[in-house]
């Protein structure tokens, strides 16, 4: 009964918190580029108005994926809410993502397929560095499940900072922001027009945006076990990791794939296995 | 209760696309001065996005020639509804000074339905923003009569 309110809880929370960390996200970055920005809730009229929009795709495919994606995004919430195993939870992530990719590539449109090919090539960046913070886990709890997480007594940051690091590459790829942000952007044009989401249109795109917050509230989730022992600390560190994010992206240029890969992979990965061999060995 | 707050929502979220006809350039940077934190329109909700999919208003600026008229159409064609148009500068609406030309077709409404006429050589970034938001009421007003 408790597992199926928590999933409830989560179902809800994903867009709701990912709305209002989208909007909040404009807000301060119009604040640093001294403007005023739009309202808090202004991902929610986009999103609204997306939907009212006329359904318009390109081949039919694209209607199957974006329902997959936000469907995996929105289960892979409700798992870690449900305090389930984190390695189905990453499963259930991976399939969403992939089917994101498939239905861009089921457009003929060179941006689409280039935009997908990028998106590929981030999913293969930061994908090992997630499953490597989940061994780092195992490590210090014993077990894969969330639920483990919350019964240590010290908070896990001091045993993996250096996991902590790692983890922030793949939050910074999966929340779209600078450097990594070539597959597609939040902001105005890129030489892709709009990368992998320039074929979805009208309520797909909204479907897509859905599953985009259920991701964002997922990858702050796990940014979150790693302070269980102290709600207050916890809220604390993910707003400075998430202050941080839109410090980077506000300050950072669109980089390469060929970029991204040589420093997810060397130092998003190297990091993560030295805090490995220091929780093995210690 | 959802289908009044996706009318509601419609105003509030325009996304514009701009579509450069063959202005001499002097609008276009007009509409982008709207973007600048001096006018601000992202306040508005207003994104100018780069892809006619996912695009609600349709700038054009400049006069339509025989050239670029079917270019025009196309990226009209890909809007989903519903939509709306606004010619920006004098070119936009009827041709301005080259009206008379062998290749001018003339203005925007000569090949696609406008909403919405924004004068000015070049239109002032306030009365783009005025455009825009009068743009709007116009497309939920059509919204109410499709029902």
């Amino acid at each position: 009964m408790d597992t199926l309110i928590l999933v409830i809880i989560g179902l809800v929370a994903g867009p709701v918190l990912g709305g209002l960390i989208a909007g909040l996200d404009r807000r301060v970055t119009a604040w640093f580029q001294s403007r005023q920005g739009p309202p808090i809730t202004q991902a929610f009229y986009d999103v609204a108005k997306l939907f009212g929009k006329e359904k318009m795709v390109v081949n039919q495919w694209q209607i199957l994926c974006s329902w997959v994606y936000v469907i995996a995004a929105a289960t892979s919430l409700a798992l870690f809410f449900a305090q389930s195993d984190l390695l189905l939870i990453f499963f259930v992530q991976a399939v969403g993502a992939v089917f994101m990719v498939m239905g861009a590539m089921a457009a003929k449109s060179p941006y689409s397929q280039v935009g997908a090919q990028r998106e590929l090539l981030q999913v293969l960046a930061y994908e090992p560095v997630l499953i490597l913070v989940f061994v780092g886990f195992y490590l210090v709890t014993g077990s894969f499940s969330v639920s483990a997480v919350w019964q240590v007594d010290q908070p896990l940051l001091a045993k993996m900072p250096l996991m902590y690091l790692a983890l922030g590459y793949a939050l910074t790829i999966k929340l779209r922001k600078s450097p990594f942000d070539f597959s597609t952007s939040h902001h105005g044009h890129q030489e892709l027009v709009k990368g992998v989401l320039t074929e979805y249109s009208g309520p797909y795109l909204g479907l897509i945006e859905v599953a985009h917050w259920y991701e964002t509230v997922l990858v702050l989730g796990l940014c979150a076990l790693f302070w269980t022992t102290n709600v207050a600390w916890m809220i604390v560190l993910i707003g400075c990791t998430y202050l941080l994010e839109i410090l980077v992206d506000n300050t950072m240029a669109r980089m390469t794939w060929r970029w991204m890969l040589k420093r997810v992979w060397l130092l998003g990965i190297g990091l993560s296995v030295v805090n490995l061999i220091w929780l093995y060995a210690g | 209760m959802f289908g009044s707050f996706i009318k509601k929502s419609r105003a509030k979220s325009p996304w514009i696309m701009h579509f450069d006809c063959g202005s001499c350039n002097g609008c276009d940077i007009e509409v982008l001065a709207c973007l600048t934190p001096l006018y601000d329109v992202e306040r508005f909700g207003i994104i100018n996005v780069g892809n006619p999919k996912h695009a609600d208003v349709l700038l054009v600026t400049g006069t339509v020639n025989h050239r670029n008229k079917k270019v025009l159409k196309n990226i009209y064609d890909q809007m989903p509804e519903p939509k709306a148009v606004i010619a920006i500068g004098a070119c936009g609406l009827t041709g301005g000074v080259f009206r008379e030309a062998y290749n001018v077709v003339g203005g925007v409404d000569k090949v696609i339905p406008v909403d919405v006429y924004v004068p000015g050589c070049p239109a002032k970034p306030e009365a783009i923003i005025d455009g825009v938001v009068a743009g709007l009421a116009k497309f939920a007003q059509k919204v109410e009569e499709a029902g």
